[in-house]
């Protein structure tokens, strides 16, 4: 072999060559990726809050992003890990803490919100990945233990298409019944447009049925998360409050109101999803779902509150770990073993 | 096309590099050095001592046991050492060295013609095994032991492997464009000898050219059939079930469906052995990978070392960080480049500092999608995390780790780089360790 070809012998002493087990390949999907595409997803609904609900939306927003990534910053610091806020992770739980709030809570709801989402139901647990429940939903029902009135006044929407009042629908729902709902919107077709578009009172993120549902078909297209979740929680609202929700006897609710109001859509697209507090195999993803979608409806028809979705994810979070022992291995029928 | 499911991922191939280079025999190494282990089960026994001469194709180790088999002489020359030396699956293991005279003089009566026809299925299998043929696909499980089945196993269909599912592996894929005569005379001497009507090549449709040559090669003696491209395609398994959609349940073997597999390129070893009488001396190996200057598909010598291997082909374009023999999925890092080529290695692969880089493992974060990859329908979050805390029993007995193959999907697209494969395999050392310690203990 000529000199000119062979090894020299440093190029064979070179590599002290990296030796680990295979693979010797890696996609390149990463936490960082998926966090900050589930933002991208949830962009539009947030501007949309914005836009609608005015200066007050966009304080609440920013308070929360920013105290939620100081803390885990601070956290990660304290727990001597290497800290990588840019991850996005804190940055989302922020988004989705904010996109639960009333646009015009005091400036320090936000700010207790994120720490006890991000220190006390992510960090306390171990950290991304041992969380059991939703940090943002955790910091969403603290406040509302917490501050039930600050909670519960909503701001009026900035140009008002019509003359909707700032209350919400399930709210009006609650107190006054169905037909005071349609009355609000001036009408049943009306109300459903208005649905779907979002210009109805409520939390800033999650009025607009059609951005959310757009951001989510972006994710399941992605892959990040698996329809069956929103399908089935959304669907079982549907039937449930379609055979109770309506006062003259069994199938006279009203299924398209129930499951375009409140936080359903962005709780079934963006928080029943959450990949670290749901279950990992498919059918145990069709057991939390229709879970959360039946304490919805149980909270929202008999339960003292008029919405139900927060309460119904975190109780599901709960028996994820027992859905998971339940439903170990994926389906039989696709194993070749 | 065929397809399944969902299951398997979509790696980017690399085949490019070599997949249009026609095979090269690479010039006669200065020293081969061949290891008594050639593949899982007993190593064989050296038949020659130091100071030997031997000629090419010479039988140099016997293998008496059940599962092994025998090796010969790849050049000729002189034994030089029986020693302890590099091994690229093992590290390290016994091994015999010889200096090539230079000359590649031949055993005699190799080449011969034999007619194959005349013979015994017996006469046929023992040269098979005399011939130290195993499987060319990588894990180079004696043939004659699969052509071999007992008795009582009603084979109906014979496979032929030819999926070549890894990225950069172009072996099987040359094969079959410029051996495909060969590879037509071994299926039929494993036609005859398994007495099977129903023959299948099953090859991965980004091979549509080898397609072509192989329907014309075969005409009615087997069916070609494209498969979507799809790791790990090839997997034993998953071709069985892609092909003739049966399952080959936790623990049973193919043939238990009724099925041998062979690899194509075993196919042609065949061919050449019962034919040609040339035992396994050499055999195709692609070289590719960012770190190498000329990728080629080569014909070498069994013995010859990695570093003569990678020089043929120009040498390293920069700094290596890994080295890797096979592909890229279920290759062996190596951690020298002194270790020889074996009968199993399809591919020398050289890539980047940057790609060789160690991710840094995290938490799991529940995403599921190992889950959906998985080949097998097992739960390789959880195994991960099992194996972490050294919950070997219940990865076992709940979680069914004996069946995960080790395929590798579930580490490549894990989002938070987990180790999945490595935890998996140290696992399952343990249970083996534990298994043993049992067997012990009753004795
Ligand atoms: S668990 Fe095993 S069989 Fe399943 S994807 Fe991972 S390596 Fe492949
Ligand atoms: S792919 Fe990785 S992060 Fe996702 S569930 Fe599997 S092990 Fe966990």
């Amino acid at each position: 072999m000529s000199a000119d070809n062979a090894l020299t012998l440093e190029q064979k002493q070179a590599g002290i060559f990296t030796v680990s087990a295979s693979p010797h390949m890696l996609s390149n999907e990463s936490i960082p990726k998926i966090m900050w595409t589930v933002v991208i997803a949830l962009l539009p609904a947030v501007i949309f809050g914005m836009v609608i609900f005015g200066g007050g939306a966009v304080q609440t927003v920013l308070l929360c992003v920013i105290s939620a990534m100081v803390f885990e910053a601070m956290v990660l610091k304290i727990r001597k890990r290497r800290i990588c806020i840019n991850d996005g992770s804190a940055f989302l739980t922020g988004l989705l803490l904010a996109m639960c709030l009333p646009a015009d809570v005091p400036f320090y709801l936000p700010i207790v919100g994120s720490f006890i989402a991000i220190v006390v139901a992510k960090h306390s647990m171990g950290g991304l990945g041992y969380n059991i429940f939703n940090p943002a939903h955790v910091g969403r029902a603290a406040l509302v233990l917490s501050w039930p009135v600050a909670m519960t006044t909503w701001t009026p929407m900035t140009y008002s298409v019509d003359t909707v009042s700032s209350a919400t629908p399930l709210g009006v729902l609650k107190l006054q019944g169905y037909d005071a709902v349609v009355q609000m919107f001036g009408g049943q077709a009306d109300m459903y447009k208005d649905l779907f578009f979002g210009f109805r009172g409520g939390c800033l993120g999650e009025t607009s049925v059609l951005l959310l549902v757009l951001g989510g078909i972006f994710l399941i297209y992605k892959g990040y998360i698996d329809w069956v979740v929103p399908v089935t929680m959304i669907g079982t609202v549907g039937v449930l409050t379609w055979a109770f929700g309506g006062s003259v006897g069994l199938f006279s609710g009203d299924p398209l109101f129930h499951m375009m109001a409140g936080g359903l859509i962005i709780g079934a697209f963006f928080m029943a999803t959450d990949m670290v507090t749901s279950p990992i195999t498919k059918k145990g993803k069709i057991i939390f779902a229709f879970g959360c979608g039946a304490i919805t409806v149980l909270i929202r028809l008999i339960g003292g509150y008029p919405e139900g979705v927060c309460y119904s994810i975190l109780l599901m979070n709960s028996v994820t770990p027992l859905i998971d022992r339940l439903c170990k291995v994926p389906s039989q029928k696709r194993r070749v073993a | 096309m065929f397809s399944r499911g969902k299951w398997g991922i979509h790696p980017e191939t690399h085949k490019t590099a070599t997949a249009d280079r026609p095979i090269e025999s690479m010039k006669l190494p200065e020293k081969v050095i061949i290891p008594i282990r050639q593949h899982i089960g007993a190593p064989c026994e050296p038949v020659v001592k130091k100071g030997d001469l031997v000629k090419t194709g010479q039988l140099i180790a016997v293998g008496n046991a059940a599962v092994s088999s025998n090796t010969h002489a790849s050049v000729s020359g002189t034994v030089t050492e029986i020693a302890v030396k590099p091994h690229p699956i093992c590290g390290e293991d016994m091994a015999i060295v010889i200096e090539s005279d230079g000359a590649d003089q031949w055993e005699e009566n190799i080449p011969t013609n034999r007619d194959w026809q005349a013979m015994t299925n017996e006469e046929i299998l023992s040269i098979i095994k005399n011939a130290g043929i195993v499987g060319m696909g990588g894990a180079a499980f004696p043939t004659y032991v699969k052509l071999n089945p007992p008795k009582d196993k009603q084979i109906d269909t014979l496979i032929i492997n030819a999926a070549e599912c890894e990225p950069f592996l172009t072996a099987d894929h040359r094969v079959m464009l410029e051996y495909a005569q060969s590879v037509v005379s071994g299926i039929k001497i494993m036609k005859k000898i398994l007495g099977v009507q129903n023959i299948i090549v099953g090859v991965e449709d980004n091979k549509m050219d080898a397609v072509k040559v192989m329907r014309e090669a075969f005409g009615d003696l087997a069916q070609v059939i494209p498969m979507k491209t799809q790791y790990p395609q090839g997997a034993e398994k998953m071709i069985i079930k892609t092909l003739l959609q049966r399952s080959v349940s936790s623990g049973q073997l193919p043939m238990d469906v009724g099925v041998v597999v062979q690899n194509v390129g075993t196919a042609a070893a065949v061919a050449d052995a019962v034919i040609k009488g040339i035992p396994l001396v050499e055999r195709i190996v692609t070289v590719s990978g960012s770190m190498i200057k000329e990728p080629k598909n080569l014909k070498v010598r069994i013995g010859t070392s990695f570093a003569d291997v990678i020089a043929a082909c120009g040498g390293f374009e920069g700094t290596p960080g890994k080295v890797i023999m096979g592909g890229p999925m279920m290759g062996i890092a190596e951690y020298t480049v002194d270790v020889p080529v074996i009968k199993g290695t399809s591919g020398i692969l050289a890539i980047s500092v940057k790609e060789a880089k160690k991710m840094e493992e995290s938490p799991c974060i529940h995403c599921g999608k190992c889950v959906s990859v998985c080949p097998m329908g097992l739960n390789p979050s959880m195994l991960s995390i099992l194996a972490e805390k050294e919950i070997i029993d219940e990865a076992r007995d709940e979680y069914n780790i004996v069946d995960c193959m080790e395929c590798g999907c579930c580490s490549f697209v894990c989002p938070a780089k987990r180790h999945i494969v490595h935890h998996i395999k140290y696992t399952k050392k343990l249970l083996a360790d534990k298994a043993a310690r049992e067997k012990g203990a009753t004795k």
